[in-house]
């Protein structure tokens, strides 16, 4: 199909439609509106539910009823929200349940701002919610990426049993690009789910979605047979992507929207005759672990940027084990980091290692 | 190509749509492009702005932090953003709503009374489009007047194809501008 | 030899953890009775609470889902979406339904959400070991009101049936009570009422029923039970609060 001009919200939403999601709870906030908007417009056409809650915790709640039903089903919402449906998402990963969380990301803590931000990193990779659980953390940074990561954020929920996040700025959410979507697909031809509760019709032992075991062996157990799936896919389904390390003095990491920044600051360094690289981590969870060990072999340093007071940092740290400096730069509360900044940063972290 | 435009004015002066139109021009001529909004509270009577990339190559950071162009509807965005024009960029300022003068000497600087030209075709609403021609007069090496017709005749529903030619006269009066 | 009487079907042969007396095992067991009799044992899906029936989904026999603390409204609806042609019903208590998830309640029923709510009202937190529920009565003496819910620090219960009845979404409400076998009779025949009403896609129903909690209560089964006629029936008296189900429903 051709390319059409979308906002990243809508891109996402008719993403994720043609890949055969038809259930959608959701609770407004600035700045992931659009993507409701557009859910609310189209779904019903799709003969799909489109729901707005009484809150983001019911919103959640009800994601979870309908994904231990069996249903491709998504929220959004943006940071405040996400907040709010931390509980239900702990409770998502407990029950081993497939889903796809969509976070805008504004500005924090609390109320914080509605301009872009990336301040929730730590809470998208690092739980969030309570209990030994990870989240698929996928964060593109154009709109194609959005609508394409759409599609595998949900295979991927489904293959792993899990939930799966996307993480936009807000930025990427009301930018508009060109987009090209995948032809789509018909719900009924997705992957059976035979644990589903969608009653028995006395074919088979009844099925229950629960996160609730008492014994402490058995809730152990689980947790290590799932911590057995979070290796294989620490091990296979981290994507990143590399522009111009091989020969990099200096690497910067950063994702999202913050990386194409990041990625004009690369080409106006190396016009000046620096040699810099860029490491974009495409997922979040799992990290790009070894690209920058690998990386850490021939850099003299890193450099982490992001729209925060230093997250993604710390993941860099622990890939990098001490081998080279990491330093950070980062704008925060909405603010977005210039590329002329980042140039200078590129240049003071040189002088220092 | 590698052209960095901000268009910048009150919001409901169609800030946002003239970027929009630049971009369906892009995206038809088969160029990488991006389009990013300012959002937030002030969008509604305040000053509004909107970025817009339009380039041979992957377009990197779609924040404009130097734009090549600025098209600018008010007095308050002239003077945000009259500074971080490039030096050989071009400024193009509506006349009829802005009553200074560019100090700088390093870039082209085309004024225009594009709301007055709009009012006197019967459509004050439709400054936008007289800038937008402007604009695109002021960079005619770059790019062809008649794509941008096409492509405001594309993405225009059938039904407002009125709409579109409406703006296609706009856009005319103002690629056909000439300053004196 | 002849069977004469057995356990449901929809009824698992787990050991029920309430504790002796309670009256939450008749409710069950009600529930399941209804889901037999109306043939629908392939085609339920239950949601329990966090509370007493935490643990429900290992006594019915149908497929269910276990919710978070207040949530089984939102839950039932993600369920009933996505298959609204079986029968999802939650089974609440009071601190899950009229505390925490009150806000769930109140709009799956103003939605006139196609689903069920069997809500069993105790007058207080049994599992966690008998503190203060909104629908407590006044000095009534529980672990966090030990001198009695006082109206100046804690206000007054809440009463369900009546404040849901005036919600146009509501179809059918009711409260019964299971303190004696007439009104257990009439308890089954009311979630009968409710699940009837949800087969046929008439909307939202909502069955209040009064139980006992003689373990935090302090008292006998029987002394409990007297405590749900002379002390609560007053307070939350039985009968139909709303019935749309005889005019086409609320949908």
């Amino acid at each position: 199909m051709a390319k059409v001009l979308m906002k990243g919200n809508e891109a996402l939403a008719e993403a994720a439609m043609r890949c055969g999601c038809r259930f959608f709870f959701g609770y407004p906030i600035t700045p992931q509106t659009e993507l409701a908007a557009y859910m609310a417009k189209k779904m019903q056409k799709n003969g799909g539910t489109f729901l707005q809650a009484e809150s983001e915790v019911a919103a959640i709640n009800m994601v979870y009823g309908a994904a231990g039903a069996g249903a491709r089903v998504m929220t959004s919402s943006s940071s405040p929200g996400i907040s709010l449906k931390q509980e239900g998402i702990s409770y998502i990963a407990g029950a081993d349940l497939p889903c796809l969380v969509v976070n805008i990301v504004r500005g924090g803590p609390g109320l914080g701002g509605i301009q872009p931000a990336q301040s929730d990193y730590f809470q998208a990779t690092k739980g969030g919610g309570h209990g030994d659980y990870h989240l698929l953390v996928f964060a593109p940074s154009s709109v194609q990426e959005l609508a394409d990561m759409t599609s595998r954020a949900f295979d991927k929920a489904d293959e792993y049993r899990m939930p799966a996040m996307i993480m936009g700025d807000g930025m990427l959410g009301q930018m508009m690009e060109p987009v090209e979507f995948k032809d789509p697909i018909d719900p009924a031809t997705l992957p059976e789910k035979p644990w589903a509760t969608t009653g028995t019709g006395m074919k088979r032992k009844k099925n229950i979605i629960n996160s609730l075991y008492l014994t402490p062996e058995e809730l152990e157990n689980l947790c290590i047979e799932r911590e057995k799936r979070y290796d294989k896919i620490r091990e296979t389904e981290a994507l990143y992507e590399e522009i111009q390390t091989e020969d990099a003095d200096v690497i910067i990491a950063a994702y999202g929207t913050i990386a194409r920044v990041a990625m004009s600051a690369v080409e106006a360094a190396r016009a000046k005759g620096i040699k810099a690289g860029l490491i974009r981590p495409i997922t979040l969870w799992p990290f790009p672990e070894k690209v920058f060990a690998k990386r850490a072999e021939t850099a003299k340093c890193f450099l982490s940027v992001e729209m925060s007071m230093g997250q993604m940092v710390e993941d860099v740290r622990l890939s990098v084990n001490g081998k080279k400096p990491v330093y950070f730069y980062g704008r925060t509360g909405g603010m977005v980091p210039e590329q002329d900044a980042i140039v200078a940063e590129i240049e003071k972290c040189l002088k220092n290692s | 190509m590698y052209e960095q435009i901000v268009i910048a004015g009150f919001g409901g002066q169609g800030v946002l749509f003239a970027g929009k139109i630049l971009a369906y021009m892009g995206m038809d001529t088969g160029k990488e492009l991006s389009w990013l909004p300012s959002y937030g509270p002030e969008m509604r009577g305040g000053t509004c702005n909107c970025s817009v990339i339009i380039a041979d190559t992957q377009i990197g950071s779609p924040v404009i932090q130097r734009p090549d162009a600025l098209i600018v509807m008010n007095k308050p965005s002239l003077e945000k953003f009259v500074d971080a024009v490039k030096p050989g960029g071009v400024i193009v300022l509506d006349s009829s709503l802005i009553d200074t003068k560019v100090e700088r000497d390093d870039v082209t600087v085309v004024y225009i009374p594009a709301m007055q030209i709009a009012e006197s075709a019967g459509a004050g609403t439709l400054g936008n489009m007289v800038m937008a021609g402007a604009y695109m007069k002021a960079r005619e090496d770059m790019y062809n007047i008649e794509d941008l017709y096409r492509s405001v005749r594309e993405h225009t529903p059938a039904k407002r194809a009125g709409l579109a030619e409406k703006n296609i006269e706009l856009l005319k009066a103002g690629y056909e501008y000439k300053q004196c | 030899m002849e069977k004469i009487f057995e356990r449901p079907h929809s009824l698992s042969d787990f050991v029920l953890s309430y504790c002796p007396g309670c009256t939450h095992g008749v409710i069950n067991r009600l529930v399941a009775e209804v889901v037999d009799e109306m043939g629908l044992e392939g085609s339920t899906i239950g949601v329990c609470p966090v509370g007493c029936s935490v643990t429900a989904y290992n006594f019915f026999e149908f497929d269910m889902q276990e919710a978070a603390h207040g949530r089984a409204p939102a839950v039932a609806t993600g369920i009933k979406r996505v298959h609204p042609d079986k029968l999802v019903f939650t089974y609440q208590g009071d601190g899950d339904l009229a505390a925490i998830g009150t806000a769930e309640t109140i709009h799956s029923a103003a939605r006139a959400e196609n689903i069920s709510i069997i809500f069993v009202n105790n007058t207080i937190y049994g599992m966690t070991g008998g503190q203060m529920a909104p629908t407590s009565l006044i000095d009534q003496v529980t672990q966090t009101t030990p001198f009695g819910r006082k109206v100046e620090n804690q206000g007054y219960p809440i009463h369900v049936s009546e404040m849901v009845s005036t919600l146009k979404g509501a179809c059918y409400v009711e409260r019964v009570s299971v303190d004696s076998v007439p009104n257990i009779r009439k308890t089954k025949a009311a979630i009968r009422k409710a699940f009837e009403c949800q087969m046929a896609g008439k909307g939202f129903s909502l069955v209040e029923v009064l139980s006992s909690c003689p373990t935090n209560w302090g008292m006998s089964p029987v002394e409990a039970l007297e405590r749900i006629r002379t002390e609560m029936m007053p307070e939350f008296p039985l009968g139909v609060y709303k019935d749309c189900t005889e005019t086409g429903g609320v949908r």
